[in-house]
Order: structure tokens, then sequence, then C-alpha cells
């Protein structure tokens, strides 16, 4: 049923570091992994060793610079993937009812065998969380890994979605957003968490923890100012050099 | 936003169409038999003609029917249903019309009424749409029920109110420009709160992949926008200003076919510029607004 529930019972959710995120994609290469062989259709990938690949991915990591007033340029690395708002826009666009968000736990999910494939809910997700697989041709987002962590065949520290699993950097954290006291929400209230995008008004239950600032190094050395500048004038060969290019036509200024 | 031709296609003919049907449910004119038959095959052809386009670009037609059973939250679905209650109710009608030269009003006010239900709900499934603040307003609805008022007015034959709906029509396009192209400025959507990054200003330095993919090719098309203002103008004259110029001429049926022809190709390039136009705010995370 595509009317949002007006609870969820829990808020399971990500809650992703940008100040950690090394940006080694790693996250990115097992969701494609798990996703492909566990729930659901499988993500495709079409000419994927042609002169215009093109996958289906559910979790993707951009890469920003940010230049701050003064200071050095900042590169940030930036995962994202299905926020599992609470206020979905996806989910009441569907037409069909495939669409729908978990009244247990808050995970947005999509039955496939109900999706027609229009792609309204990908037009409607402000994120881009949800891509229509090209060889399926339904619509694939962030399952949580659901299928993992509730899994009871699975060992118990591997019951936590697969790209928190797999993070070389510890930048992902999963658990339940909905309890002030969880482990998430008392590193998002440590580390002043944020929504993305909340004039979109989506109410996003992942949170991102933004990049720290970074040391000030103004001055290397208080000597500096005092040091002989290490460039000199050219002398020898090079001095000749200089000078003879200087008279030609254009040279010196 | 991808202008996908299936979809275009769709929303022009679709709108003409049920702009015809809300005429001829309301009596306009009120033909019977063979020339009560023409008008309807047209209307029929034109909406129930669109509806079939827009299930080529599903990627599971098969499952059509499934889009009929959640009319509580999605305009799409709501569409679904104002479009066959529509047909339904006309074709009841047209059978009066055309076979028993009968007037069954009731069923055509109502036919008339759910035509316009169904050019509105057309029009919420993309003024709905926050993530593309150029299609979210008001002005998205009364754009699409203007344009289909005028475009039926002039199928129907309606020379006398065609002109001054086509006018408005006209007018209403001409807003739904001007306000659209600061839309998204206006929205406050920025790559600032779509990263939360705010420390300096931030720059797409490097794409999560190599090649494109489906939110690029779906969602952050740019390549027709540099034809834009020449492509306004062609649509404002060919959907608009001609035939309005060819309705103030002593009417003939030609220059009605050629009014009719010109307005339909002013309307498809207003719509692909509709699509093309529409910024989605996910082309932010890739620097691409």
């Amino acid at each position: 049923m595509t009317e949002l529930p007006t609870a969820t019972d829990r808020k399971l959710g990500l809650v992703i570091d940008l100040d950690t995120c090394v940006g080694c994609h790693a996250c990115v290469i097992s969701c494609k992994g798990w996703n492909t062989e566990n729930y659901g259709a499988p993500l495709s990938d079409t000419d994927p060793y042609g002169a215009d690949p093109s996958g289906t991915f559910l979790n993707r990591v951009h890469s920003y610079e940010v230049q701050p007033e003064d200071g050095a340029a900042q590169l940030v690395h930036f995962p994202k993937s299905c926020l599992h708002c609470d206020n979905a826009p996806c989910v009441t666009v569907c037409p069909t009812g495939a669409s729908y968000k978990r009244v247990e736990d808050g995970i947005v999910l999509v039955n496939e065998s109900d999706c027609i494939g229009c792609g309204l809910c990908a037009w409607a997700c402000p994120y881009g969380a949800r891509e229509m697989d090209a060889v399926e041709k339904v619509m694939k987002k962030c399952t949580l890994c659901v299928d993992r962590i509730y899994n009871e065949n699975l060992p118990e520290e591997d019951r936590e979605p697969v790209c928190v699993r797999t993070c070389p950097a510890g930048a992902r954290h999963f658990g339940d957003l909905g309890d002030p006291d969880s482990e998430v929400s008392q590193l998002v209230a440590a580390r002043g968490g944020m929504d993305l995008m909340p004039e979109q008004g989506t109410a996003p239950v992942n949170k991102y923890l933004p990049p720290r600032p970074r040391d000030q190094l103004d001055q290397v050395d208080v000597l500096a100012p005092y040091l002989e500048p290490v460039a000199q004038e050219p002398r020898g060969f090079l001095g000749w050099l200089d000078r003879a290019l200087d008279q030609m036509p254009g040279g010196k200024e | 936003m991808h202008p996908a031709p299936s979809i275009i296609l769709f929303t022009t003919l679709s709108g003409l169409g049920f702009g015809l049907l809300a005429f001829l449910g309301l009596g306009m004119p009120g033909a019977t038999g063979w020339v009560a038959f023409a008008f309807f095959a047209i209307g029929f052809a034109l909406a129930g003609g669109g509806l079939v386009a827009s299930t080529f670009h599903l990627g599971h037609p098969e499952r059509a029917l499934k889009a009929f059973t959640q009319w509580r939250t999605s305009w799409l679905s709501r569409e679904a249903w104002t479009s066959l209650a529509t047909l339904s109710v006309m074709g009841l009608y047209a059978i009066g019309r055309v076979f028993f030269d009968a007037s069954w009003q009731p069923l055509g006010w109502l036919g008339a009424a759910l035509s316009v239900a169904t050019v509105y709900c057309t029009a919420m499934i993309y003024t709905s749409i926050k993530a593309v603040p150029r299609w979210n307003t008001g002005l998205t609805p009364l754009h699409f029920l203007t344009l289909s008022a005028g475009g039926g007015a002039l199928l129907a034959g309606e020379v006398s109110l065609a002109a001054p709906l086509l006018a408005l029509a006209a007018a209403v396009q001409v807003l739904v420009w001007m306000q659209g192209d600061g839309a998204l400025a206006r929205s406050g959507t920025t790559m600032a709160s779509a990263t939360g990054l705010s420390s300096g200003a931030a720059r797409a330095f490097e794409p999560p992949h190599t090649g494109t993919n489906y939110l690029l090719r779906e969602m952050v098309h740019v390549v027709g926008r540099k034809h834009s203002r020449r492509l306004r103008v062609l649509a404002l004259i060919l959907g608009y200003g001609l035939p309005i110029l060819l309705l103030l001429l002593p009417f003939t049926h030609w220059l009605g076919l050629l009014a009719m022809l010109t307005h339909i190709l002013g309307i498809l390039a207003a719509r692909w510029l509709f699509f093309a136009e529409a910024e989605h705010v996910v082309g932010l995370y890739y620097g691409k607004r």
C-alpha cells in the first residue's frame, strides 16, 4: 500500500561519516555483489567491457572539492544510497503499490513482481536513489540488506548491511535512528549529523556526519620570514641563457 | 528530464482528445449520425491512442492493470481511473448520438467533467514532483487545462470559442516559461543543501562512475536547452499564433485542418521543452545544474 505509515516502530538506517570516508568504493562493489546474488532481480551491467559501459548500482560514491574562504581545498568523498525517508515521495507516487515503507522498521522496499517499470518513483526521489534496471525493467533500490539484517543463517557479526560490514574505514554505521539511546543516534547527536536536502521535506532517516574542520597551517615555522629565499639570480650558463633570452624580441617587458 | 517521445506524444494527443471529448459532452457541436461518429472517432483515437502510447514506456506493460490499485495516493493511478471512466461514459453518450439520434445530456455532462478531471490528473502527476521545481507549481495544471480547452475547441470546430481560449492558453504558456526559468533557484535546493557541505563552495570533483547511468540519462538531460529560445518562439507561433490567425479568417474546413495541424506541431515542440528544460535536483549531485 502506497500510503505512508504515520509512524514506524523502528527507524533503521545508516549514518555516513564524511570525515572518515576515504572514497575506496568498497561499499559500492560489495553492495552490487550482495544484491546481484541475493534478493530480487540481479543488478545488470550493459556493455561492461565495451565503449559505453553502464550499470545499475544501489550505492554510489561521489567526490566533491570544498574550497573554504581561506585555507586549503578539501576533498570529500560522498557515498549516496536510499535514505529511507519518513516522508518518502517515491512511495506515494507509485500507481501499483509495488513501493512501500515497512511499519516495523521503516525500510522502503519495492515488490518487484508488482512493478510496472513506469519510472515515476525515480522521478519523485530528489536524491537519485532509485535506478531502473536496464535488463529486468524493474525499479531497483537499496533494501538496507533486509535479507542480511534478519538472516539467522549468517553469523551475528554479518547481520548488518553489506556496505557497513565491508567499509574498511569505519565510515558507515547501521542502527535504529528512532531510538535516541542507540549508538547511531548518539553519534549523530555528538557530531552534528545532518539531513540531505532538508527543504525537500522528505525527512530522511539516514544521516550524514559533516567533515571536521581541518587544522590551519598558517605558518610552517616562526623563523620562516627571516630565512633567505632559496631561489637566487641565475649564474653561469643559466644566467647567460636568461639574459640572452631577454634580449630576443618580446623577451623583456 | 529525458524527453521520451512516447510521453510527449501521449500527453499532447490525449490532452487534445480529452479536450475534444469535453466539448462533445457539452453538446458542442450537437451533431448526430455520421458527423457525430467522425467527431467521436477522432476524440477516442486521440485520447485512447495516447493512453496506448503511454504504455510503450513501461518496463512491464503486461502488469499495467495493477496501476488501478493505488488511487488513494498516486495521481498516475487516479489518471488511469478517470481516463477509463471518461472513455466508458463518453462511449455510452456517443452510442446515443451516433445510432439513436438522441442526446443523453446528463451522460454528456458527466463525461465532460470526467474529461476535465483526467487532464487535471495528468497535470498533477508532474505538479506533485517536488524534485522538479519547474513543474511543482499550480501553473502546471492551469497550463494543461487551458491548453486542452483551446485545442479541444479548435478540434470541435467551435470557432468563436477556440480563438479566445487559445489566446488564454498562450498567455498561461508564457507565464509558465517566465516563472519556470527561476524555479530551481527559488526552490532553495542547491549543491550546498544537497551535499550538506557548507564550509566552502563545493564543486563536483569526480563522478561516481566513468560511464553514464540511468539517473543521468533519465533526469539530467541537458542537450536541448541551447535551442530553448527558438523552440519557444516556434511553439508560440505554430501552436497558438497561426491557429488563431487562421480561425479569424472566413471558416473553411481546409483552413480548420491546417490550424489543427500547426497547433499540434507547436504543442509537440512546447511539450518537448516541458520535459527537456525541467531540471531535476538530482543533477546537483553531478554538478550539472
